[in-house]
């Protein structure tokens, strides 16, 4: 860089510095849309990226086949018995149908009352294999998982999770301990670790927990607890019949996803004249998620462009009301030999460092997104917990993840912003005649 | 004698809105032989002022011709008119014309920032021409605390800096009471004895009287061409 251009630099700087106030407020317009822009993306980034990482962690490869409780009372059986659902038979035909298919894992989930001792907690009991701790990326804090051996021989072994754990056994390790469900007693084999519970993704899957969690063979939950669950309800009795609760099919390859859910769909629908099955493809929903981020960035930048595009109209205006206060300044230098080119440069880079100042400063704030948001949660949470409680866990959990391509782009267009909206009224500047100038009051 | 600056013929025509034509200048010519010292009178609206900046490269002749420095300067374009004006001229005004957010010497400065000299050397001849108006205690000091003979000693500095082939002078003694203004007279007087060429309009005879000869214009022409001391 010239010497002439630090000079023109420092002496932009110096008037502008003469004005404390004013540019101060022209600075703001800018300063907010960047901070705004950083801000905006960073929480939509962040939330964005709680839901592909849930959809990840369904695992890009699976198909996740639920049961679904028909909406009119249009169930197989008779009488009170609500029928529904998966059956064992779906799951043996996707295994001898699906050439493509690497292992599909079925699950029986049922609500129970678990006990140990003078304790009880209500319970998600999930009957499995062996592979459900891989597909579910579940970890073990003491123990072991199911094997397949428990499953083979139906035997009453547990795997409770951190929260029950928690719950019935408060001081002691569970390894080892019985718990109760209904009548039958579980030896404790495993514990799992705590793990975030995930939230809802778009309605197709609800949010889950997997710390309330009681894991058991699934041949023992046939055999111990059976397909029909009766809930009693003042004075009614509902009864449901469901075999399998969800069947998570895995295959071999990532292009081969879309295929076999189309096979698994003409193979339920051949079985269910009712709907009573749900499929969902977790690529899809990645898919969905990535598209449905870029139309919110591509959302969120264009309403930070119109906060930039307001800050760069007021130093617009502060410059053109600048250059008229500044006329009698203009022609001297014009008279000791300014060019025009030289006008423009000094106006031009007092807007540039303007609104450069307004873009770092912005930048600065953005950084302290992260901070501020998690600073303010722990207020509110200590303030007002019951709010915090009431919020959804996508919003108490989010974490604004900064996006780089976010802090650069702030900061050029706060820059581009300052040389578009400074030209104008440097070209005015510069084309004043210079006799004319001189004349000004 | 060498010319510092020669107008030939010159005629400025003013276009107002509504098509009125305004003859400022009606056929000028003037020599100035280096070391002149002249001064301008008139009447407002006589053509001095436009002559003035016709001689200050600040505006160009309609017709006629303009030679500073040995050079033709009538038909030059913006760019190069600024270029003449930085190297080649000094200016002194009646209201000083410096710049209220710059210091002394940053003022001083300017004609060199803008022919891009930008310098140590630079800096150290600003310091040198502040001296030698008598201001080397005020470098740092900024036009508001400076009273307004030393404010046009800043001006005069400002105007050498350069080294320029003529000093145009605006009334340069218009906003000074008389001891300063006599104070600033003998700066260009002095100036003068040094070999400068000095234009200056002032509408004070006194004033004019310290020049070598006095011009004075009228309806846009030269009225009469009167010697008020000896040539050189």
């Amino acid at each position: 860089m010239s010497p002439k251009f630090w000079q023109t630099l420092r002496l932009g700087l110096k008037s502008l510095l003469l004005h404390k106030l004013r540019s101060g407020l022209a600075i703001l317009g800018i300063f907010i849309g960047v901070t705004a822009v950083i801000w905006l993306v960073g929480m939509g980034e962040g939330v964005s990226y709680q839901a592909q990482q849930q959809i990840k962690e369904l695992g890009a490869n699976n198909i996740i086949v639920r049961s679904m409780k028909p909406p009119s009372d249009a169930t197989r059986g008779g009488g009170f018995v609500m029928a529904y659902g998966l059956m064992r038979d779906d799951y043996d035909r996707m295994v001898s149908n699906i050439p493509t298919l690497l292992q599909a894992v079925p699950m029986r989930e049922i609500r129970k009352e678990a006990r140990f001792l003078d304790k009880v907690t209500d319970v998600r009991v999930v009957g499995c294999t062996s592979k459900y701790q891989e597909i579910n990326n579940i970890k073990l804090s003491r123990g072991r998982f199911l094997s397949d051996k428990d499953f083979e021989q139906a035997d009453n072994v547990a795997v409770i999770g951190d929260s029950t754990a928690r719950m019935l056994f408060p001081y002691e390790n569970p390894v080892g301990r019985f718990i109760q469900i209904d009548k039958e007693f579980y030896s404790i084999v495993g514990q799992t670790e705590d793990k975030t519970p995930s939230g809802g993704i778009g309605g197709s899957l609800a949010a889950q927990n997997f710390n309330l969690d009681v894991y058991i063979p699934l041949s023992t939950l046939r055999w111990r607890i059976g397909d029909l669950v009766v809930t009693s309800r003042s004075g009614s009795r509902e009864a449901e019949q469901v075999q399998l609760s969800q069947i998570t099919v895995t295959v071999r390859d990532l292009a081969e996803v879309d295929e076999t859910a189309d096979i698994i769909k003409t193979l339920l629908e051949k079985f269910h004249p009712t709907v009573d099955y749900s499929v969902t493809v977790p690529k899809e929903l990645l898919q969905q998620a990535q598209v449905l981020q870029m139309m919110f960035n591509l959302l969120l930048v264009l309403i930070a462009g119109i906060a930039l595009l307001v800050g760069g109209i007021g130093i617009m205006n502060i410059m053109l009301a600048t250059v008229t206060e500044r006329t009698r300044e203009i022609g001297i230098r014009r008279a000791l030999g300014a060019k025009q080119r030289d006008i423009v440069a000094q106006f031009l880079s007092e807007t540039i460092v303007l609104s450069a100042t307004g873009g770092l400063l912005g930048v600065f704030f953005g950084f302290l997104c992260h901070p501020a948001i998690v600073g303010t949660r722990a207020v509110m949470k200590r303030l007002f917990p019951e709010i915090i409680a009431s919020l959804p866990p996508n919003i108490q959990q989010l974490e604004p993840r900064l996006a780089p391509w976010s802090i650069i782009a702030a900061f050029l267009i706060s820059v581009g912003v300052g040389v578009i909206f400074g030209l104008y009224p440097a070209q005015r500047a510069a084309k004043m005649d210079p006799i004319e100038a001189l004349r000004h009051e | 004698m060498k010319m510092a600056a020669q107008v030939i013929n010159v005629h400025k025509d003013y276009v107002l809105k509504g098509g009125i034509v305004v003859r400022a200048l009606r056929g000028v010519s003037i020599d100035f032989p280096e070391g002149d010292f002249v001064a301008i009178m008139g009447t407002s609206g006589s053509g001095k002022s436009t002559l003035l900046n016709l001689l200050g490269c600040l505006d160009r002749a309609t017709q006629g011709q303009y030679i500073l420095g040995g050079q033709d300067v009538s038909r030059l374009g913006d760019d190069e008119l600024s270029e003449i004006r930085s190297r080649y001229l000094g200016f002194i005004f009646q209201s000083y014309n410096l710049i209220a957010q710059l210091t002394v010497v940053e003022n001083i400065e300017l004609p060199l920032y803008y022919q891009g000299q930008i310098s140590r050397d630079a800096k150290e001849r600003c310091i040198q021409m502040a001296q030698m108006v008598g201001l080397a205690d005020r470098l740092d000091h900024r036009p508001y605390q400076l009273s307004g003979g030393q404010q046009q000693r800043v001006a005069i500095a400002r105007a050498l800096v350069n080294d320029p082939h003529v000093i145009l002078a605006d009334e340069p003694t218009g906003n000074l009471d008389s001891a300063t203004g006599e104070e600033i007279m003998q700066m260009l007087e002095a100036l003068n004895a040094a070999g400068k060429t000095i234009i200056m309009v002032t509408h004070e005879p006194d004033i004019a009287a310290r020049a070598h000869r006095t011009l004075r214009m009228k309806d846009g022409l030269l009225d009469s061409h009167v010697p008020t001391g000896a040539l050189h």
